[in-house]
């Protein structure tokens, strides 16, 4: 009887995709390369075909991509309904429909969620309308900024170290612009990377003539008296003149529409099993509702089975394509959902390299090269083992410790590598922040061990 | 065309900054920037690019030999 | 040699013209050491790949030196110049890399070699043109060798005509990365000497022309060697010396080989050599492929782990010699669907061909594109090009392997 109710599903189902970013378009395509043969619809509030977003803080800022031509290749053919540039608004689980921002309703036998994440704006409200206060997410976001750099700001100002910012930063200082960057904690990149690697980057940033705070928050962005943003100030009492502002505070997860449905989404995100299935908010897990992306969290058996929400690009093909599977299979042909957690960034001429979860390490070895000269690998050990690794310009080396954290390697590490040098002999504490005080855009957040779990409340931050 | 490079996959090998200059461009040792939406004569270029990635970690669309199609799947 | 082990019939040169058979033998054991002292040689795809990747093996030559097995460019052998960067770890390996880069590639010259597709075309054609009315021509004396070295004189800016001169330094060097020449493969002493010799030679021959490039720069990579300052420094003398010493020689066997087997496979395939006849742009996946199916560089022999390592539950002791053994993995089933088929439409080729990791093929770009335009012009202009004895006789290395001449009969040229 499944049997048939699966073959009827994949011949003539009607499957619903919400999110029409990589994840949405990925899984499509997946679902269409295993088979699916019946009605596919993906629904997406940007009225864009889906489109890459890495670029968007790098190569569209210099010009040597335009924000709006980053639309993703496809791999295949995926005859979908595209419902763009109309959000969805409700979903009614026993009914199977999506409500969408126009009134209409579409029905599902199977949904995936792949809403995925918005930019953090900026709390006071009317701040955030003055005129050069941005954020980074979408493409109108990245051609409204990059049509004020290209226009020559006397500074701009970012607010928030995380990757994000620092890649703004680092763009501005390779125009030639000015550019002040406020970071709550001590260094860039502390929540992704710890301070000991912060302070390298810290170093990078400051030598390249970014006018790094750090230990200060944004207290109120100042507007002039046509409405455009003229100075910061800053927790300890300085005012910045500043005529771009870039707020980069990390990101909200789009889960408001599911308010009231009964699934388990909240603010950390939409919980899900394994198998990319989402959990209802009784923690029970429904089998029609799947998940995948920036929005998701899922347990990962090389962390602990704690709940993982990344904000990763491989994550979100990855877990994209595992979801499609499953939502067209049974059973003993489902697979479980486990990529190693992996990222990029690129500034200052600098390539960042990352396999796991960083922030679940409390120590950090350098293994191979060194900080001083920003080179290096650096490994990351959580109760004895290697949770995680990062690279500065030594990406060739990271699947070598990919390995040693899929297969739960010890840590400290003893045995001897190239490049070993007298600094890595010995873990020193990786230096993350307390984690009840989260800072700016992380993105890999350990969020507990059950769906219903969020031992780490988030609170808005208020600069 | 439409391309995007897998950068979780990616070496810095510089192979298609080699062959296909006005697409592809080191920035930095290791770093990669590429446009995405690189013109039509560039075509060929791309194709040459793609497959002789190390890590096969370009995807494109358009490109039609099998040979050096696309890089979606890994084996591993 | 009934009893010979699997490593020295691999090196044997009756075995020359096929190993593979001999590679699918050693993929049963795949992590495999046959006499106490001897290699472990690593023949599937997955380890040699992971291998490649690990911060625990060594190319350093000194290491090498300690585990039993000096070769060339070990402490007693310089020739007088230090190890090139092929022979060095991290940090040096590195910083030498960078340095040579930045007359090479990118981001400092990323058109100096696609730059060169022009002028690589004209020396295939006049090569070609070159066969004259013969209908037999012997490939790689008449192609596969002088184009290549064009190329990486003029690359360098080592003047052409000197070529005889310095291919009787280039000859011995060769035949030195051999392991059957290297100790206990016998005539050790004379193949170390006159390597030793050869590389000093070629050293002091080179020296004069990198000091006139210190002098008065030109628009080739021995200028650019020599007068590089960016952020690592400069080269000393030496490792310009060293540096220059191996681009020379890497720059002329190893696609000597690539076109020659490029072209014997070719000569196998009928149907694919009529296609690429029709359809030059094939060159770009058949040249993949053949990197895959008959790489130039065929085992890696010059590795050793700093520390006790473990492959596939093996435990290798700490200081032992590893070869990887690229072609072998390159046919592995486990990676690659019927691996012994050549070819060009597979839709995974990720070949070991060019090794992997921070050692991987410096010169990679230039390869190819010689290979690529090599073959299409061949495909192009041979009228009924055919195999005059097949296999063809071989050269006697194991590690860099290519047939010795490869006689070609055709009806004319097109």
């Amino acid at each position: 009887m499944p049997a048939d109710h699966i073959e009827r599903l994949r011949r003539e189902g009607r499957i619903v995709i919400v999110g029409a970013s990589l994840a949405g378009l990925r899984a499509a395509e997946t679902l269409r390369a295993e088979g699916f043969a019946g009605d596919l619809t993906l629904i997406g509030d940007e009225p864009h075909e889906p489109y890459d977003r890495p670029p968007l803080s790098k190569s569209a800022l210099l010009g040597v991509a335009s924000p709006l031509r980053t639309q993703l290749p496809r791999r295949r053919e995926i005859d979908a309904k595209w419902r763009l540039g109309v959000a969805a608004t409700g979903l009614d689980l026993a009914a199977k429909r999506v409500r969408l921002a126009d009134g209409d309703e579409v029905e599902y036998d199977r949904l995936l969620i792949a809403t995925g994440v918005r930019a953090r704006p900026w709390f006071k409200e009317e701040e955030a309308r003055l005129d050069g206060v941005c954020v980074l997410r979408t493409r109108e976001d990245a051609a409204d900024l990059a049509r004020r750099l290209r226009a020559g700001p006397r500074r701009v100002f970012v607010i928030g170290a995380g990757f994000a910012g620092s890649e703004v930063a680092s763009a501005c200082r390779e125009m030639g612009l000015p550019v002040s960057m406020a970071e709550r904690a001590g260094a860039p990149l502390v929540g992704a990377l710890g301070g000991v690697v912060g302070s390298v980057a810290a170093d990078l940033a400051t030598e390249h003539g970014v006018d790094l705070r750090t230990h200060v928050t944004v207290t109120a962005l100042e507007g002039d008296t046509v409405g455009r943003v003229r100075a910061v100030h800053l927790s300890d009492e300085s005012v910045v003149e500043a005529d771009v502002v870039v707020v980069s505070l990390g990101s909200l997860r789009n889960t408001e529409w599911l308010t009231g449905s009964g699934l388990g989404a909240g603010p950390r995100g939409v919980a899900c099993d394994a198998g990319c299935r989402a959990f209802d908010f009784r923690g029970i897990v429904t089998d029609d509702v799947f998940v995948a992306g920036d929005v998701a969290r899922s347990p990962h058996a090389l962390f602990g089975y704690q709940f993982l929400s990344l904000e990763h690009w491989g994550n979100a093909v990855a877990q994209a394509e595992t979801a499609a599977h499953n939502m067209i299979c049974d059973g003993a042909d489902r697979r479980p959902h486990l990529w190693m957690p992996a990222f990029w960034s690129s500034m200052f001429g600098v390539n960042i390299k990352s396999v796991g979860v960083p922030p679940m390490g409390e120590q950090l070895m350098i293994t191979q090269g060194s900080l001083a000269e920003r080179r290096f690998v650096g490994v990351y050990g959580h109760q004895g083992r290697i949770v995680a690794a990062v690279t500065f310009d030594n990406a060739r080396w990271l699947e070598f410790y990919q390995r040693q954290i899929e297969r739960g390697a010890p840590f400290p590490v003893e045995f001897p590598t190239l490049d070993r040098r007298p600094e890595g002999r010995q873990p020193v504490p990786a230096g993350f922040p307390d984690p009840s005080l989260p800072t700016h855009g992380p993105m890999v957040t350990l969020s507990g061990y059950s769906p219903a779990d969020q031992q780490l409340v988030f609170h808005p931050s208020r600069h | 065309m439409r391309l995007v490079v897998d950068l979780n996959k990616c070496q810095g090998y510089a192979q298609c900054a080699f062959l296909a200059p006005d697409v592809f461009a080191m920035h930095g040792e290791e770093s990669l920037l590429y446009d995405p939406r690189p013109e039509e004569e560039q075509r060929e270029r791309v194709a040459r690019a793609v497959a002789a990635c190390p890590v096969r970690a370009i995807t494109a669309d358009g490109l039609d030999r099998a040979g050096a199609s696309q890089g979606a799947s890994d084996a591993r | 040699m009934p009893h010979a082990s699997l490593a020295r019939r691999i090196t044997d040169f009756g075995n020359r013209a096929n190993p593979y058979p001999l590679y699918a033998e050693l993929r049963r054991t795949p992590v495999l050491h046959e006499e106490e002292d001897g290699p472990y040689l690593i023949s599937s795809y997955y380890d040699i790949e992971a291998l490649l990747h690990d911060p625990r093996i060594s190319s350093d030559a000194t290491n090498l030196a300690a585990a039993g097995a000096d070769g060339p460019g070990g402490p007693e052998e310089t020739g007088g110049l230090p190890p090139s960067f092929l022979r060095l770890d991290p940090p040096e390996h590195d910083r030498l890399r960078r340095i040579a880069n930045t007359g090479f590639g990118p981001p400092h010259r990323p058109r100096r070699i696609e730059g060169m597709r022009g002028a690589m075309r004209e020396i295939v054609t006049e090569l070609i043109d070159g066969f004259g009315d013969a209908r037999r021509v012997d490939l790689v004396d008449q192609f596969a060798y002088p184009f290549p070295v064009t190329v990486i004189c003029r690359l360098l800016g080592v003047p052409r005509e000197d070529e005889p001169t310095f291919r009787t330094w280039v000859d011995p060097l060769v035949a030195s990365l051999d392991p059957e020449k290297r100790p206990g493969g016998g005539q050790e002493a004379e193949y170390r000497q006159s390597a030793q010799e050869a590389r000093m030679r070629l050293g002091m021959y080179l020296s004069g022309l990198v000091e006139e490039r210190a002098r008065e720069p030109r628009d080739d990579l021995l200028s650019d060697l020599v007068n590089s300052r960016g952020p690592d420094g400069a080269m000393t003398m030496m490792e310009v010396l060293s540096t220059s010493v191996l681009l020379l020689i890497a720059g002329h066997e190893t696609t000597v080989n690539l076109i020659t087997n490029g072209m014997l496979t070719l000569l196998r395939h009928p149907e694919v050599l009529g296609r690429l006849r029709a359809d030059p742009g094939l060159s770009v996946p058949v040249v993949e492929e053949l990197l895959r199916y008959e790489p130039p560089v065929q085992l890696v022999p010059q590795r050793t782990c700093i520390t006790d390592i473990e492959v596939r539950g093996v435990t290798i002791p700490k200081g032992s010699r590893i070869w990887l053994m690229l072609a072998a993995g390159n046919r592995d089933p486990e990676r690659f669907e019927d691996p012994d088929r050549f070819d060009p439409d597979r839709r995974d080729i990720r070949h070991l061909g060019f090794g992997s990791g921070i050692h991987s093929c410096f010169g990679a770009p230039l390869a190819r594109l010689e290979t690529q335009i090599a073959l299409s012009e061949l495909a192009r202009r041979l009228e009924n090009p055919r195999l005059v004895e097949d296999p063809p006789p071989y050269r006697e290395n194991a590690v860099l392997r290519g047939p010795r001449h490869l006689d070609v009969a055709f009806d004319g040229l097109r």
